[in-house]
Parts: structure tokens; C-alpha cells; sequence
């Protein structure tokens, strides 16, 4: 499994299909399979590198950090997760991501309330560096949120995945 | 970043295998104007460094963590420093990060920081701490010099041994200038290291405190000298169990680490790759509780020896290592870091360091400066002393890991009783442990408190240090 994550995160650079469009073959994938119907989950990231996929109804996203994050955090340790049921503004800290060298703070990428939250990050945190991006079961997303107007209006703010790239790109020049 | 050593500890003394001097008085010209060059490029960039560490990430998220704090690691590249190892590191894959002055490699490509932390634990590793000040002072007042500006007793400090110190604050409040390893290379030779944070702090503490003994007539006859020519060199630690195996792999002549003690040095000579040889002074201690050793090496042969050690150990053995383990690992051994859990404002006492004060200088009498705060706070207030009012204490934090800044409660939503001030999860315990200063009262082993992370009170514990077991080589 670590070794299928590698691999595609080798071939990130890339990749031009949005990721949670990629089937990623996991040893559990029997419940999430390629064969899952496409979604047309539009995928937007901050500058403080997290991710948000929205559905196309626009109601309903998933939150969580970007491979290029969990990359420079290295091994996740302990991963607080958001409290269920909150509603956050954009920008607001819902969470964090802790290595053994730094902890970062989780903020919310748009307006929106917390409905779930991805549980399996208690017991195996390092998820995240395995699949950060991958929002289906097994996946290392944070959240899933509902979103109204106001939330839908600050993903203009977000970047898409090109520019999110060349954003990152400019940053480890740094 | 520190590293801290015992008082030196009993042992056979030991043959010097080639001469101090020697080791100590080699230095080409090209040496003398590349340190000068450092000294002036690094002067002016770390004015105020104290408080310079490395929490590295990114830095829009890490702005974002009001728990994490930068210092002066947004100091400009251009105006950074490179160690004579700078090239191997980014052959090594390294990231580089400011740190001290200089870039630093937090960590290197073949290791994550858990990794290389375990690494160390399990095997060896090498760290790259050029970065640190080497610093030596001559003359026949050198050990009264001393004596005066930190509180240890160096009249009686054998020569090849070392002890760990603090210089203080000259006004007398017992506050900690920076932390320091003493070795006494030669009679009337102290061969002083301090940190690369504390530079340009203490590039003025001994120029004033020099100058301020030499005019005073009654040290006529004990004049002191700082002496540059330790400046240059590289700084490299080898670390883990399998040290002494790789070293006594590179060393030219049939030395017997294992009558080489934790706390003791001695020079020697490295067989380089090339075929020629390189003079070290060995040190055993360093900065992660495990065994290992620190070398001192002219700056031009530091990657060459680093080079022999990494070729002698192979991969499976020995590995570079960066600040990230470095930081991890100390924290386990409860050392303390300077800018982080010994400041300014701390005394040795506060500061869980009063061992470092040997019986013979206890007394208000013993003439080091802050002598009068720090005898007084050696007694506790149940013994007629005047004890401390805060001290730095050991804990063990449920879910969130703290660390630096975070707040400490009395448990219950209780009062603030003080501050983490280091803390990171345990790559050997699995659990999160942090170092931080409590009121005294709270201070003892299995006081249950709150720390609070994000806001939110965590469950925490005061624990004994160090939380990993230490490993030095003391000897039967």
C-alpha cells in the first residue's frame, strides 16, 4: 500500500487529473474501487495547504492537507481532528497535524459546518503521509462539511490545482 | 543547540598520543581568513539570535500556529554561513534550514526526523555542529578567569577533561549568559565551546569580561587571552551505540576507546580516504543520552573525516543525521536547549542545573558572579536557604503533544502555575513529552496537571528526566 502511494506521489508532478479522480488501489480498495461512478468533485487548495472538493450540487465538500504539506510535516503523529457539528468560518483553525518536528494548524478553506470527521486519523495518523488526498474510505482526508452561499463565494479565493502547483513551486524556492 | 556532559568522571588518565599543541596550534593561512570572513559575515546576522531556533515548515502554515514561534529563521540566505560541511550535506540530500547563522540541514533524504531519531537510538549518526563556537583561552589567569564568569571549579578540572557549564550574567542575578562544555586541553588552555545562537552575545560577554580582568591590577601577574584559532574548525558528532566501533575504525593509531570515558578528550589522528591523515581532538559526550563522541577538525578536513566515518560505519550503520533528530533526541535526555529552556533571566538552580556547581564553590563567598543568588537558592527554604520560586520539571502529556509556549495549569481549570518550554511527541515512547518551568511546589514527580494545547486543557504529568534512559560511557 505505502509502496502504490509513492508511486503515485512520484508521478504527482505530472498528474494532471484530479486526484480523486485517481483509482488508488489500496489493500481495501473492494469498497472503494475504480468502479465508483466518476464524481465531478471540483478540487481547490489554500495557501496555508489544504484541499477542499466540492460536490457538484455545490452543498456538500471534503477538507484535508495537501500532499506537498504532509510532505514537509514528515511522519504525522497525532492528528486533532475537527469538532463535528461546528460551523467555521474561512481561515478559522479546526484542527492540526503534528510530526515529530513541527505541528501545523488545520483552517478551514471556505465557510462551512463540520459533519463528519475522518476517524481512522486517531488510530492511524500516518495516513495522511500515505494519502493525503484521498477523500474515500481508507483515505487520509479530514472532513466532510456542508457549505453554504457564503462558502461557495470564498472558493473563488482558492486556487486550482495548476495554480496551486506553480504556488508551491515558488515556495520551495524560497 | 546544546550538548551537555557530566562532571568529568573517575578513570586512568590518559596518553596523549600526540601533542595537544600541535592538534590545537596547526592552522594555515587559509584557515585565518576564512574565520575572520565567518566572523564578520555572522556578527552582524545574529545580533539577536538568542532566541533562534528551528521549528521548521512551512512558513504560511506555521505563521498560522500561534503555538509556534520563529526566530530569526527568516534571517535573509545571503546573510547565512556555511559549515565546512555544507557541500556534503546537499550530496547527502539534506534540507536546509537557517539556524545559528548558518543553513543547517534539518534533515536528510534517506530519513524522516522519526527515522533518523531511531536511527541514532539503534545505530549511529553524525551531526554537523560546526555551527557551534569553538573557543579557546590562554594564559596563566585562564582557570581564575573562568571561575569568575561560571560557577565551575576549573583549578581542579583535569587536563583531557570536560565539564558542562553556564556563563552568568556579570550583575550578579545568577541569569545564564549562554550553556558551555570547559575542556582543559593543556595547563593554562580552556578550550571553551558555546552556541551558534548566542554568537554575537557572547562574542561581547568575553570581550568586556576579558578586558575588565586584565586592567584590574591584581591580575597582573593572571593575565588571559581569547585565543581564535579553534574558530575554524568543523564540529562533527558521532552518536549511538555503534560510535566507538566506527571511530576505532578511522584512527591511525591502536587507541583504546574503551578506556576513553563520558566527560573525557584527547587528540588523535584520523586515517582520511585520500591516504594522508588529519589530527582531532575526540570528546566523549554530545547531545542525544546516547554514547558517541564530538571531533574537533581543521574546517578543510571536516567533510574528509566526516567522509572516512561514513564509508568506515556503511549505511546500515551510520548515517548523517540533522537538527530535527538532534532536537528530539536531547529533549529524551531532558538536556536543555539555550533560548528555549535556559534564557537570560534563568539561574542554574531554576534551571534544574545545580550540579553543575561542585561543593567547593557553593558557598556566597565562592567568587563567580551571581554567587550570592545562586548559594542561596541551592539551600531550600525548609533548610534556612532562600530555594527557588519556579523550576524546570519533566511532563508527559495526554493526546495533543505541547509544545514550546504552551500554558500549564493547575488541573481543573486551576491557575496558570507556568510554560512549556520544548516538547515534542517521543519517537522511543511513543508518548508526548515536553520540558517546561513550574512553580515550586508543583515540581514533583507524579504532580498531575493540565498544559493547554489550542486552547483546550490536556491531561499532563510531572515526570523525572531524562525520559529516555542515557547510555554514556562511564566505565565499570
Amino acid at each position: 500500500m505505502a509502496s502504490i502511494a509513492r508511486c503515485l506521489r512520484a508521478a504527482r508532478p505530472a498528474l494532471k487529473v484530479p486526484v480523486s479522480r485517481v483509482c488508488s488501489a489500496r489493500a481495501f480498495s473492494a469498497t472503494t474501487t475504480c468502479n465508483d461512478p466518476p464524481t465531478d468533485a471540483l478540487r481547490k487548495y489554500t495557501k496555508e495547504h489544504e484541499w477542499i472538493d466540492l460536490s457538484a450540487d455545490l452543498k456538500t465538500g471534503v477538507i484535508g492537507i495537501s500532499e506537498y504539506a504532509a510532505k514537509a510535516l514528515g511522519d504525522v503523529v497525532f492528528v486533532e481532528l475537527p469538532e463535528e457539528g461546528k460551523r467555521v468560518q474561512a481561515g478559522d483553525a479546526i484542527g492540526a497535524v503534528e510530526s515529530v518536528k513541527s505541528a501545523a494548524d488545520i483552517n478551514a478553506p471556505v465557510s462551512c459546518k463540520i459533519t463528519a470527521v475522518n476517524m481512522l486519523l486517531e488510530e492511524k495518523p500516518a495516513t495522511i503521509n500515505q494519502v493525503p488526498e484521498d477523500d474515500s474510505h481508507g483515505g487520509g482526508w479530514i472532513a466532510k462539511v456542508s457549505v453554504d452561499e457564503q462558502g461557495v463565494k470564498d472558493l473563488d479565493k482558492l486556487m486550482d490545482e495548476k495554480a496551486y502547483e506553480e504556488f508551491t513551486a515558488t515556495e520551495e524556492e524560497h | 543547540m546544546r550538548r551537555a556532559l557530566a562532571l568529568a568522571g573517575r578513570g586512568p588518565a590518559h596518553t596523549a598520543t600526540s601533542s595537544p599543541a600541535a592538534v590545537l596550534a596547526r592552522r594555515s593561512v587559509s584557515h585565518i581568513t576564512a574565520s575572520n570572513s565567518q566572523l564578520t559575515s555572522t556578527s552582524t546576522s545574529t545580533a539577536k539570535t538568542t532566541t533562534a531556533h528551528f521549528r521548521p515548515f512551512i512558513p504560511s502554515r506555521r505563521a498560522a500556529a500561534p503555538q509556534v514561534r520563529h526566530g530569526s529563521s527568516s534571517t535573509p540566505s545571503e546573510s547565512l554561513s556555511k559549515t565546512p560541511l555544507y557541500d556534503l550535506h546537499l550530496a547527502y540530500g539534506a534540507k536546509m534550514v537557517p539556524f545559528g547563522g548558518f543553513h543547517m540541514p534539518v534533515q536528510y533524504e534517506s530519513l524522516s526526523v522519526g527515522q533518523s531519531h531511531t536511527f541514532t537510538r539503534e545505530h549511529s549518526s553524525i551531526f554537523d555542529v560546526s555551527h557551534m563556537v569553538q573557543r579557546l583561552f590562554k594564559g596563566p589567569g585562564a582557570a581564575a578567569f573562568l571561575q569568575r564568569i561560571t560557577p565551575s571549579d576549573l583549578d581542579n578540572l583535569p587536563v583531557f577533561r570536560s565539564t558542562l557549564s553556564t556563563l552568568l550574567h556579570a550583575n550578579g542575578s545568577g541569569g545564564i549568559v549562554d550553556d558551555t562544555i570547559i575542556t582543559r586541553v593543556l595547563d593554562g588552555w580552556f578550550y571553551v565551546v558555546t552556541n551558534a545562537g548566542c554568537r554575537a552575545k557572547d562574542d561581547a560577554y568575553f570581550d568586556t569580561e576579558v578586558a575588565k580582568w586584565n586592567r584590574d591590577p591584581s591580575h597582573a601577574a593572571l593575565p588571559v587571552e581569547q585565543s581564535d584559532q579553534m574558530s575554524s574548525r568543523g564540529l562533527i558528532a558521532l552518536q549511538g551505540p555503534d560510535s566507538q566501533a566506527i571511530l576505532s575504525f578511522v584512527l591511525t593509531e591502536p587507541i583504546d576507546l574503551a578506556t576513553l570515558y563520558f566527560g573525557h578528550c584527547l587528540p588523535a589522528h584520523v586515517r582520511l580516504p585520500a591516504g594522508d591523515t588529519c589530527d582531532v581532538l575526540i570528546s566523549r559526550g554530545g547531545y542525544t543520552g546516547e554514547d558517541g563522541f564530538e571531533l574537533s577538525i581543521p574546517g578543510d578536513q571536516a567533510a574528509a573525516v566526516t567522509r572516512a566515518l561514513l564509508d568506515a560505519g556503511g549505511p546500515a550503520r551510520v548515517q548523517l543525521a540533522g537538527l530535527g533528530a538532534r532536537d528530539s533526541l536531547r529533549l529524551e535526555a531532558g538536556m536543555c536547549l539555550y533560548g528555549h529552556d535556559l534564557d537570560d533571566a534563568t539561574t542554574p538552580v531554576e534551571a534544574g542545573l545545580g550540579w553543575i556547581v561542585p561543593k567547593a564553590r557553593r558557598g556566597p563567598d565562592a567568587g563567580y558572579y551571581g554567587a550570592e543568588v545562586i548559594s542561596r537558592q541551592l539551600v531550600p527554604i525548609s533548610k534556612g536557604g532562600a530555594g527557588v520560586t519556579r523550576r524546570r520539571v519533566g511532563l508527559v502529556v495526554e493526546g495533543a503533544p505541547a509544545r514550546e509556549g504552551a500554558e500549564i495549569a493547575a488541573p481543573g481549570g486551576g491557575d496558570k502555575i507556568g510554560v512549556v518550554t520544548s516538547g515534542c511527541p517521543s519517537p522511543t515512547l511513543g508518548k508526548n513529552i515536553a520540558m517546561g518551568y513550574v512553580k515550586e511546589g508543583m515540581h514533583k514527580a507524579g504532580t498531575e496537571v493540565d498544559v493547554l494545547v489550542r486552547g483546550r486543557p490536556r491531561k499532563a504529568v510531572v515526570v523525572k528526566m531524562p525520559f529516555v534512559e542515557t547510555k554514556y560511557y562511564k566505565g565499570a
